[in-house]
C-alpha cells in the first residue's frame, strides 16, 4: 500500500447516479487506507419479468420483454424473437434477417449516440448536463437532437416507432418498407454523413481528455465468420479457446447474486468480464467494414484496448460501421426489391389457430445489443406458451467488472480531491453505459 | 423578473418501468428547445445531473410498487402543483400488472426457486392509487404529439381531457381493414383512443396499452372474440396484458 493511501480516509456516496438508465448508487468507503466498500449499488425496483412472461404466448412475449427497457427495446425484441423461434422451430428468411439486422443497427447507433452526446459529452465539456450546453455549445446540442430525430424517423419507417418496435415479431415483419420508404431511409442516412463526421471530430478532440486508466480483463462477444456479429453468432471469450453455441451460454456465463444489488452479477473464468462495444471491437476488430476501420484510424484507436473509458470511442466506431452497413442493406433492397409476400401476422390467424402447433422445449436467442451480449432463454410447450424464462442482461454481466475497475481506479487516483475522484467514478460507471432497468429485471438467479 | 415571465418548473420522476417514455422526449428535436423556452427542467435524472425540490409540474413515470416508493411519491405530490401520470405504467399499472397473476410469494418462488429474497417485492399500482393525479398521458410508449398537446394546454390554463372513445374511431379514419375481418384479435374496440391506431396501422394488433375505456363494452368485445373462435382464457390474457390493475380494481 502506498504511503498516501495508508493515511487516506474517503467517504463517497453518490445517491441516484444521474445520466444513466435506471437507479444506482456509487458507494466508496476508505478507512485508514483500507477499502471497506467500493461498489455500484443497484436499487432499481424489481419487476419480476420471469413471472410476467410465464404462461404467455411466444407471440406476445417479445412485446412484454421489450418493456424490460426503453433504450434497448429492439435488442430485447430480437433476442426474445430469436429464443422463441429457436424453441418453436421457426426459421426466419434471409430477407427477414436482413431487415432485423437493419433495425438492430438503428438501435445501436441511436443508443450509442444518446450515450455519447447526452450522457458522456457533458462530463467532457465540463457541464452538469446537456441543458447548460444549450447556451455554451448550441451547435453540439442541435446536432445531437437532429441526429436522434433522424434515427427516430428511420425507426418510424421500419418498425412503426423507435421505442418498443411494432412491426417485428416471430416469423417476420407485419409490415415491410415500400420502395418509396426505402429511398426515404437512404436519403435520411445520406443526409447524416456530415453530422457523423463532425461527431468523429468532436470525439477526437475529447478522447485525449479521457482518464488514463487501464485494467485488462476478460472480454466476451458474439463472433460470426462472415461479419461483425450483432444479430447472429457464437459466444467468444478472450479467455476461452473456440466459440460456444448460444444454447450452451451457461458454459461461459455464470450468474450469481450479491448483497449490494437487486441485479444479478456474472463471471466466467476470472472475477469478472466485460461485454459491450469495447469487448466487441477487441474481439472482432478485423470484421469492421471500411468506414468503421477508417474512423478507428482517425481516432487513433488500437486493439487490444484495456481502458474502459474508451468504450465511448468504441461506440463511435460502431456507429460508423452500422451506418455504412445500413446503407448497404437498404441499397440492396432498392436494387433487388422486397418480397412483400413475406409479411406475417403478429399472432396466428383464426384459420391457423386450430391447427397451430410448434416444437416444444428450450430455445436460446443471443444478440449483441448496444451494451453487450444479451441472451434470452425460454422453455415452451407445443402451443407456444412459455413455461420458463431466463434473460442474461449486458449490464448485469458488466457489474462485477465495474466493481473491480472501481477498486483499482480509486487507489490510483487517491491523491486527487474527493470531488475529482467522485467524478472519475461517475464517469467510469457512465462509460459502461449501464442500463439498470434492464439489469434489474429479476429473473432466474444462478449461484456458482 | 416579472411573474408573467417566470418559467414553469418541470420535474421528471421514474418508478418501476423501462424509462422508455422519458426517452421519447429526446426525440422531440427542436420542439424540445421550444419547450425549454417556456419551461425549465429541474429534475430529469436520466438526462441531467441537476436536482431540485422546487417545481410546479411533476411527470411521474412507472408503477408504484414498494413502501418507500409510496413515500417518495407522496413527497413529490406535496411539492408539485400538478401531477401528470406519464405512460401506461403510471396511468394504469401497465404490463407490471402481469405480476399480479401471482401472489408476492409465488412470484418470488418463480424467480428465486426457494432461495431467500431479502427485498420487498411490492405490489404494482398506478399512481392514482397512492396520490391524486391531475393529468394522464397514456400509452406504452407515450407519443410526443400528445405530450406536447397536454403541456401546451396546461401552460395555457385550458386543461386537457383524454379521449374516451375507442381506438376503432381513429383506426377507421386511418382506413385500416378491420382485423376481425382478417381473422385476428384486436383490443381496439375497448381501448382508449389517442394513439392514432399506432400499432394496427403498422400491421400489428392493438394490445390495449392506453387502458380500457371508462365504460368499455366488454361483453360486446367478448362476444365478438368468441364468435371468431377464441376462448375466454385467451381473451382474459389479452385483457390483462395492460389492464390487470384495472381488472383487479373492478372486481372489488
Amino acid at each position: 500500500m502506498s504511503e498516501q493511501l495508508a493515511k487516506k480516509e474517503l467517504d463517497i456516496n453518490v445517491e441516484y447516479l444521474t445520466r444513466v438508465e435506471g437507479h444506482g448508487n456509487i458507494v466508496i468507503n476508505i478507512k485508514k487506507g483500507i477499502i471497506e466498500k467500493c461498489e455500484l449499488q443497484i436499487i432499481e425496483a424489481p419487476r419480476f419479468f420471469e413471472a410476467m412472461v410465464r404462461g404467455r404466448s411466444i407471440f406476445e412475449v417479445q412485446h412484454i420483454t421489450s418493456r424490460i427497457c426503453g433504450i434497448c427495446s429492439t435488442g430485447h425484441c430480437m433476442a426474445s424473437i430469436k429464443a422463441s423461434e429457436d424453441a418453436a422451430g421457426f426459421k426466419p428468411s434471409e430477407q427477414t434477417n436482413a431487415f432485423r439486422k437493419l433495425l438492430l443497427h438503428y438501435e445501436t447507433f441511436d443508443s450509442h449516440l444518446l450515450h455519447i452526446y447526452f450522457l458522456v459529452a457533458p462530463d467532457a465539456l465540463g457541464a452538469k448536463s446537456v441543458l447548460p450546453l444549450v447556451a455554451t455549445h448550441k451547435d453540439v446540442v442541435l446536432r445531437a437532437l437532429r441526429m436522434k430525430k433522424q434515427y427516430s424517423d428511420l425507426c418510424d419507417i421500419l418498425a412503426g416507432r423507435h421505442t418498443h418496435p411494432i412491426t417485428c415479431c416471430p416469423r417476420g415483419f407485419t409490415k415491410l418498407p415500400t420502395q418509396k420508404e426505402l429511398k426515404a431511409m437512404r436519403d435520411i442516412l445520406k443526409s447524416q454523413e456530415d453530422d457523423l463526421m463532425i461527431t468523429v471530430d468532436t470525439i477526437k478532440s475529447l478522447a485525449p481528455k479521457l482518464p488514463a486508466f487501464e485494467r485488462e480483463t476478460e472480454y466476451i462477444a458474439l463472433t460470426h465468420p462472415d461479419e461483425y456479429a450483432f444479430l447472429d453468432g457464437d459466444i467468444t471469450s478472450t479467455d476461452i479457446e473456440g466459440a460456444i453455441k448460444p444454447i450452451d451460454y451457461r458454459q461461459a456465463i455464470h450468474e450469481y447474486h450479491v448483497a449490494h444489488s437487486t441485479s444479478k452479477h456474472s463471471k466466467n473464468k476470472r472475477g469478472s468480464y466485460m461485454v459491450g462495444a469495447l469487448a466487441r471491437i477487441n474481439i472482432n476488430f478485423d470484421k469492421l467494414n471500411k468506414l468503421g476501420k477508417s474512423v478507428a484510424n482517425t481516432l487513433g484507436f488500437k486493439t487490444p484496448c484495456y481502458n474502459p473509458y474508451m468504450n465511448t470511442v468504441a461506440q463511435l466506431i460502431e456507429i460508423a460501421h452500422c451506418y455504412a452497413d445500413s446503407l448497404a442493406i437498404i441499397e440492396r433492397f432498392i436494387k433487388d426489391g422486397v418480397d412483400y409476400d413475406q409479411v406475417v401476422s403478429s399472432w396466428p390467424r383464426v384459420d391457423e389457430k386450430e391447427s397451430f402447433s410448434c416444437n416444444s422445449g428450450k430455445g436460446v436467442g443471443a444478440v449483441e445489443v448496444p451494451r453487450g451480449l444479451l441472451v434470452h432463454d425460454y422453455d415452451i410447450d407445443s402451443k407456444g406458451i412459455v413455461n420458463n424464462a431466463n434473460c442474461v442482461i449486458p449490464t448485469n454481466q458488466n457489474l462485477a467488472n465495474i466493481d473491480l475497475d472501481l477498486k483499482k481506479l480509486v487507489p490510483e487516483f487517491i491523491n486527487k480531491p474527493k470531488d475529482e475522484i467522485t467524478l472519475l467514478a461517475e464517469m467510469l460507471v457512465r462509460a459502461y453505459d449501464p442500463c439498470i432497468s434492464c439489469s434489474c429485471h429479476m429473473l432466474d438467479v444462478k449461484f456458482v | 423578473m416579472s411573474k408573467a415571465k417566470k418559467k414553469v418548473r418541470i420535474a421528471f420522476f421514474d418508478f418501476a418501468d423501462c424509462e422508455g417514455c422519458q426517452l421519447q422526449l429526446l426525440y422531440l428535436n427542436e420542439a424540445f428547445l421550444g419547450v425549454l423556452e417556456h419551461c425549465e427542467i429541474v429534475n430529469f435524472r436520466e438526462a441531467i445531473s441537476e436536482r431540485s425540490d422546487d417545481y410546479d409540474i411533476a411527470f411521474i413515470e412507472g408503477s408504484i410498487t414498494r413502501k418507500h416508493d409510496e413515500e417518495r411519491l407522496k413527497k413529490i405530490r406535496g411539492n408539485a402543483k400538478i401531477i401528470i401520470a406519464y405512460g401506461a405504467c403510471a396511468c394504469i399499472g401497465g404490463i407490471n400488472g402481469l405480476r399480479k397473476r401471482f401472489t408476492q410469494d409465488e412470484a418470488k418462488e418463480i424467480v428465486y426457486k426457494g432461495r431467500e429474497f431479502p427485498l420487498e417485492a411490492g405490489e404494482p399500482r398506478p399512481v392514482h392509487d397512492i396520490v391524486k393525479v391531475d393529468y394522464y398521458i397514456h400509452g406504452c410508449p407515450t407519443n410526443n404529439d400528445e405530450t406536447v398537446k397536454v403541456l401546451k394546454s396546461i401552460l395555457l390554463g385550458k386543461g386537457y381531457k383524454v379521449p374516451n372513445h375507442s381506438v376503432c374511431v381513429e383506426c377507421k379514419l386511418k382506413e385500416n381493414v378491420c382485423l376481425f375481418e382478417k381473422g385476428q384479435v384486436c383490443m381496439g374496440p375497448v381501448t382508449r383512443a389517442g394513439c392514432d391506431a399506432w400499432c394496427i396501422s403498422n400491421g400489428n394488433t392493438c394490445y390495449g396499452c392506453r387502458g380500457l375505456l371508462d365504460n368499455p363494452a366488454e361483453q360486446g368485445q367478448i362476444d365478438v372474440l368468441k364468435n371468431n373462435g377464441y376462448s375466454l382464457e385467451e381473451l382474459t390474457q389479452r385483457f390483462d396484458l395492460y389492464n390487470a390493475c384495472r381488472m383487479e380494481a373492478d372486481k372489488k
